[in-house]
């Protein structure tokens, strides 16, 4: 997969976030529309005999799809925000602070992301440091003209100048070939899916709580009388995908990131030509194995490595393929002293 | 007839998609050499300032300073007469001179306490850095656009369009980068 394909690639899966997203809204909206006030999609006409005798098609009156409308509106406005804001919001959820040139460590971090992104051949994303003590490093942004690299003070303390080449030049492939947009846009998203399941399901608890007489036999209505077997059915399927919606976007963002880590590793080491660099600096991220605290579980696929400093990176097998938001370190580690191998042969 | 004018059609269309992708790496090329030159320019800036605030310290090293200077001396004059052969050489000759003053300056703990002194090596280190990471994009963008105008199809119209290959940046023949550095352990 060369770079071009990499990005036409991520610039689709965005496209495709987004629109599951809205999706998703939609289904819930229509879902608490249909269940709570009694709106169907698809009217069934109701035949009624008139003073004539003759039967007469009679559309019932609709109740107006708040739900439908309100989630509607609610998604695109909250696409919209993740495009306009979602780096400036995942930047601040970690109390980033830009890097000054003053410091005379800081103005070597700054020195090595205008190397890294001359040697990358795009423009200089904008440095940030995260007050932690753990080693950890992510970029956001929408664009390789709208982007940001964000590394903790830990980081920029125990990394030599090498090896903070080889961790910048990492996040340097993820900006370059976008897939900065797909992560910002599903951490901005994914906020606002686990917020909305816990509404409907809130709501959910609420209408239980409060008599069911009133609420879904209303005789007349669309539905006359009960739910049927394929009501019911579907109300199941609702309840569930609204309780499980926040895994499965946790479960896509993760499925998302973690072949991404491989390939901007390989890239990291065709910009520095030091692959043995970015080796050494995972192996010293790996040893800080306490969590990144700044690093909220939101935005932990968008790290170099696991900010919750949980072991299960180091598992290897069907529940890490599965749960794990990063490759283990020891595979990436592996890989990058092949290729110093290759090279040196 | 129509079958031939809408291949012939169908191929114009391919012509014109591929001289617009070489125009597009031509510019790509010529910006990225331009790059090199806004490093090579700081690098020569900044000697004079490292030369003169190590020169207290570093009594005993007269003749790696000197070499710097006289490195940076022909670098500049080079650079003024425009020879693209000359610039590498003479750039080769200060980048190695700078090498070697970076070495010896380890032998010095003073020098590496200093403040200023670290904020300049910092400084030097980074433009160095700059030359090499620019020299190597340039590299690879001159090698795609040579690529692309020597593959099968291409390489029919690509001259007659009037596209030239691009040199690629490298060291000189002579150069003594290329040869292997000697260590002198004995102190």
């Amino acid at each position: 997969m060369n770079i071009y394909e990499q990005q036409a690639n991520n610039k689709r899966l965005s496209v495709f976030i987004m629109g599951v997203f809205v999706a998703f809204f939609l289904f819930i909206g229509l879902g608490f529309d249909y269940f709570y006030i009694n709106f169907t999609p698809v009217p069934e006409p109701e035949y009624s005999m008139n003073d004539y005798g003759y039967y007469e098609v009679e559309m019932k009156r609709q109740a107006i799809p708040y739900g439908t409308l309100l989630t509607l509106i609610l998604s695109f406005g909250m696409v919209i925000n993740s495009m306009i804001n979602g780096p400036r919001m995942v930047l601040r959820s970690t109390m980033a602070r830009r890097a000054v040139s003053t410091d005379i460590k800081e103005k070597q971090f700054l020195n090595v992301v205008a190397e890294m992104s001359t040697a990358a051949g795009i423009p200089m994303p904008q440095a940030y440091l995260m007050p932690d003590i753990d080693l950890n490093a992510f970029a956001t942004g929408f664009s390789p003209q709208d982007s940001h690299v964000a590394i903790t003070e830990g980081l920029l303390k125990e990394l030599n100048r090498e090896e903070l080449q080889a961790v910048i030049g990492h996040e340097m492939s993820h900006i370059k070939n976008y897939d900065i947009r797909l992560m910002t846009i599903t951490a901005a998203l994914m906020g606002a899916v686990g917020l909305v399941s816990d509404f409907a399901g809130r709501a959910m608890r609420f209408r239980g709580s409060s008599g069911s007489s009133s609420g879904r036999s209303s005789g007349s209505g669309g539905r006359r009388g009960g739910l049927g077997p394929l009501m019911l059915v579907i109300f199941v399927v609702w309840i569930l995908f609204v309780i499980l919606a926040p895994l499965i976007s946790r479960l896509l963002a993760m499925a998302i990131s973690r072949k991404r880590e491989y390939l901007a590793d390989a890239s990291s080491a065709e910009i520095t030509r030091n692959p043995l660099a970015l080796a050494s600096a995972l192996e010293k991220i790996r040893a800080a194995v306490s969590p990144t605290y700044a690093v909220n579980n939101g935005i932990a696929h968008m790290c170099i490595t696991d900010p919750r400093g949980s072991l299960i990176e180091e598992k290897m097998g069907l529940a890490a393929d599965v749960f794990a938001t990063h490759p283990p370190m020891e595979k990436r580690i592996l890989a990058l002293k092949m290729m110093a191998y290759q090279n040196s042969r | 007839m129509t079958v031939a004018l809408i291949a012939l059609g169908a191929i114009a269309l391919w012509v014109i998609a591929v001289f617009n992708k070489l125009i597009s790496l031509k510019n790509k090329v010529a910006n990225a050499f331009k790059q090199i030159d806004v490093q090579l320019k700081r690098r020569h800036d900044l000697i004079p300032n490292l030369v003169n605030s190590v020169k207290g310290e570093m009594k005993f090293e007269k003749e790696t300073l000197e070499k710097v200077i006289q490195a940076r001396t022909a670098a500049v004059s080079a650079s003024a007469s425009g020879n693209m052969n000359e610039i590498l050489q003479k750039e080769g000759m200060l980048t190695q001179a700078l090498g070697r003053l970076f070495a010896v300056a380890e032998n010095y703990p003073n020098l590496k306490a200093n403040e200023a002194v670290k904020a300049l090596m910092e400084e030097l280190t980074h433009t160095e850095n700059q030359i090499g990471f620019s020299r190597q994009l340039y590299n690879d963008l001159a090698t795609d656009f040579n690529i692309k105008q020597q593959v099968f199809p291409n390489n029919l119209f690509a001259g007659a369009l009037g596209f030239t290959q691009s040199i690629l940046w490298e060291l000189p023949a002579d150069s003594k980068e290329r040869e292997t550095p000697k260590v002198n352990l004995t102190v």
